[in-house]
């Protein structure tokens, strides 16, 4: 054991999490280091939010980025993926500076999925909460067997995708 | 308990490798289906689609049940193993979202102690 392993916990902590909360709610949360008027404008600024939202180390590109941050506006991403683009659209309902952000996605067929950013600065560090309610337990079901959900392109999380990481973890597939 | 060996991984990969008994996973997501009901929706024929299932049956994905002359399929047990695979992967793509986010958010730091730096010169 050395010294360094006390920091640990510090930074396990500062990993994104991912939870069902209920059958049509998934939460994702994560804190960065910075003030929350700067997080709120990387989420709203379309030439800040496209250099984030398709991370390079995933297999996918994003061709085009608006947003029309202001309640009513409209926002637009295109992703490009093997040779093919996919739509991820809809619009804000709610956006209070520096705080909150809500906006539906209206791609799926299944009615809305709404989705709620909060920001919480404490220390100069602002705590990120990504909350989507989908329009029934079926919606949700439908895009996890898919493997696809609200800003993540089906191709990204296809089940073969899953199988793969079932595969490496044999052990817990056996129990 | 039922034992998942190299066989079985090897009947799920080859039961998802089709883009059809992807859609069939998706569409019993939502709600259980029969063989008719899938095979209207997919735009295939009876047979056609009884295979199909049978492959997702043979992986355990899907489970179908006869009764009387409809043959009933529903999601099967392996489904809730792929939820927790699917949520890590999920988390994977916002953890690395984060980390660009991370780097952009330094760099606005850095650009805003430059200017207010400026301002008071």
């Amino acid at each position: 054991m050395d010294a360094t392993r006390a920091i640990e916990p510090t930074l396990v902590e500062n990993d994104a999490t991912v939870e069902r909360t209920s059958e049509r709610e998934l939460v994702v949360t994560r804190t960065v280091n910075g003030p929350a008027r700067i997080v709120f404008e990387a989420w709203t600024n379309a030439e800040l939010l496209e250099r984030w939202w398709a991370p390079k180390s995933f297999p996918i590109s994003l061709l085009s980025c608006e947003t029309d941050a202001r309640v009513g506006g409209r926002y637009r991403l295109v992703f490009g993926y093997e040779g093919s683009t996919m739509e991820f659209f809809g619009r804000y309902l709610e956006v209070t500076p520096h705080s909150r952000l809500v906006w539906t996605n209206d791609e799926g067929d299944d009615g809305e999925t709404v989705t709620t950013v909060s920001f919480a600065e404490t220390g100069g560090r602002t705590l990120v909460v990504v909350h989507d309610l989908y329009p029934s337990k079926e919606a949700l079901d439908g895009a996890i067997a898919s493997g696809s959900t609200s800003g993540m392109p089906e191709a990204l999380g296809q089940l073969d995708e899953l199988l793969v990481t079932l595969g490496r973890e044999g052990g817990v597939i056996g129990t | 308990m039922v034992q998942y060996g190299s066989g079985r991984l090897d009947a799920s990969f080859a039961a998802i490798s089709d883009a059809t008994r992807r859609g069939v996973l998706e569409q019993l997501g939502r709600a259980d289906a029969s063989i008719t009901d899938l095979a209207q929706t997919f735009h295939m024929t009876l047979t056609g689609m009884r295979k199909h299932v049978g492959v997702l049956e043979q992986a355990e994905l899907v489970t179908s049940e006869k009764v009387g002359r409809v043959r009933t399929c529903r999601l099967g047990p392996r489904r809730l193993e792929a939820e927790t695979a699917w949520i890590e992967r999920y988390r994977q793509l916002w953890e690395a979202r984060f980390d660009e986010l991370d780097k952009i958010v330094e760099e606005l730091k850095r650009k805003e102690k430059v200017d207010g730096r400026n301002e008071s010169d």
